[in-house]
Parts: structure tokens; sequence; C-alpha cells
């Protein structure tokens, strides 16, 4: 016999009252960087021993711009999640893990909104 | 003597834990998965130190350029290529699981060898290729 209600069976959240949000974030986002990961491999190699001019030059094309922006944000959406659950598996006291899990939001945002301010001000 | 005493001096039973096991290939792909994501942290950090630099001018950029160049600077972006290439094409074994293939365990070995081998020659070759056509040195 079942002890789980009828609602927590329609909401289907389980015990972590999050559902597959996570496990299906953390796909979608690698789905999506594998290529990205694959291009921005090729663009670093061909920024070896160039200069700044260069590198300017081929980020103001909308074909390297939207790509790089692509990457940056999603991979770091895509380490927010891997964090997140290095983060819960090893920190056990509560409160230092909520707080942790904080900072690490926060780090990810940081870090897009520091990349993206980069691209805008080379593009323009 | 008291009973606690006698209960700590006398040696007790342990469990198996980590090092009495032979590592199967499985297991060290799954803790190299988590390590390289971890140290990819800092290679994103890298990157977005190296679009700061581009953005903001020649002097910072020269700035980040040194450092990439230096012998500490290279093995650190050594580090980063690897464990892209070996994140990438685990990654793509933890997505085709997802899709429910390849698990047999003769299967899983096999693919686990494989990213193994094809992470370090991608991020080999890859730096191979720069030292040799490329003109980078040190």
């Amino acid at each position: 016999m079942s002890t789980r209600t009828p609602l927590s069976r329609v909401e289907g959240l389980g015990a972590a009252h999050d559902g597959v949000r996570h496990f299906w974030r953390q796909r979608v986002t690698a789905v999506a960087l594998a290529p990205l990961a694959v291009w921005f491999a090729w663009f670093a190699f061909s920024q070896i021993g160039a200069d700044r001019s260069a590198a300017v030059a081929f980020l103001k094309l909308p074909f390297n711009a939207v790509p790089m922006g692509l990457f940056v944000v999603i991979a770091a959406i895509h380490m927010a999640l891997g964090l997140q659950v290095v983060i819960e598996d090893y920190i056990h006291h509560e409160g230092h893990r909520i707080a942790l899990l904080l900072l690490n939001q926060f780090f990810a945002w940081i870090v897009a909104a520091a990349s993206l301010f980069a691209l805008v001000k080379i593009v323009l | 003597m008291s009973n606690q005493a006698k209960a700590v001096a006398t040696p007790r039973p342990l469990s198996p834990h980590l090092q009495v096991y032979r590592w199967p290939v499985t297991m060290a792909t799954s803790i190299i998965h988590r390590t390289t994501g971890l140290a990819l942290v800092a290679g994103t950090l890298m990157v977005t130190w190296w679009l700061l630099a581009t953005a903001m001018g020649p002097v910072q950029y020269d700035t980040f350029s040194r450092a990439a160049r230096s012998l500490i600077g290279q093995l650190v972006l050594f580090g980063f290529v690897w464990s892209l290439a070996f994140h990438l094409f685990n990654g793509i074994r933890h997505l085709v699981w997802d899709l429910g293939f390849g698990f047999a365990v003769p299967t899983a070995n096999r693919t686990g060898v494989l990213v193994i081998i094809l992470s370090l020659l991608a991020a080999t070759g890859a730096f191979a290729y720069a030292y040799a056509a490329k003109g980078m040195h040190l």
C-alpha cells in the first residue's frame, strides 16, 4: 500500500519537491553545449598568436558574436547546475549548504553578466 | 579499563572502503567527469577574463596574453583543453546512456577507455599542432 497522497502523485515533484527539472535542464544545456564547445575550441585555436585587433574583428561578426554569447550564457547555467549537485553531495551542514548554493547561483550570474558585458563592449 | 576504552582498543572488523577496490573504468570516468567539470569552472573564468581583456584594451589584452604564454599558463591551458575534451566526449557518452544505449558492462567499459584515449589524443594533438604548425612557443 502506498502512503503517497493523490496530490503528491499528481504534482509528481517527489521528495526533493523539484521533480525532474534539474535533471532535464542539465541535459538540455548539455545538448546545446556540445556543438557550441566544438565551435569554441575551433575559435580558441584560431586565436593562437593573434593580437587583440584580430580577436575584436572576429567577434564583431554576427555569426561569431552570437555563438560566443550563447556559449558563455549556457555554460554558466550548466556550470551552476553541476556545481549545485557537488555542493548538495558533499556539504552536509544545512546552513553552509544553503549559503554555498546561494553563492553558486550568484557566481554563475556574475560570470554570465561579465562575459556578456565584455562581448557587447567588443561588438559595439 | 572501562568497557568503552576496551571497545576502542579492540581492532574491530572494518567494512571495505574505496582503497581496497580495483578501480573499474566506469568508476574512474565518473570521478573524472566530475573533476573535469570542476576544472572547467576555472576554464570558464579564463574565458571571461579573456573576453574582458579583449573588451578593455591592448594593455589588458597583453596582460592576459603574457599570462597565457607563461609556463604555468600553458600548463593551465593544457588542463583546460583536456578537461573540455574529456567532459565533452564523456558528456556525449552520458547523453547516449540517457537514450538507453550502451549500458552493458563490456560496452560501458569500452566506451570509457575510448573517451579517455580520445580526450588525451585531442588535447595533446591540439597542443602539438599549435606548437609545430602555428608557431606557439613559451
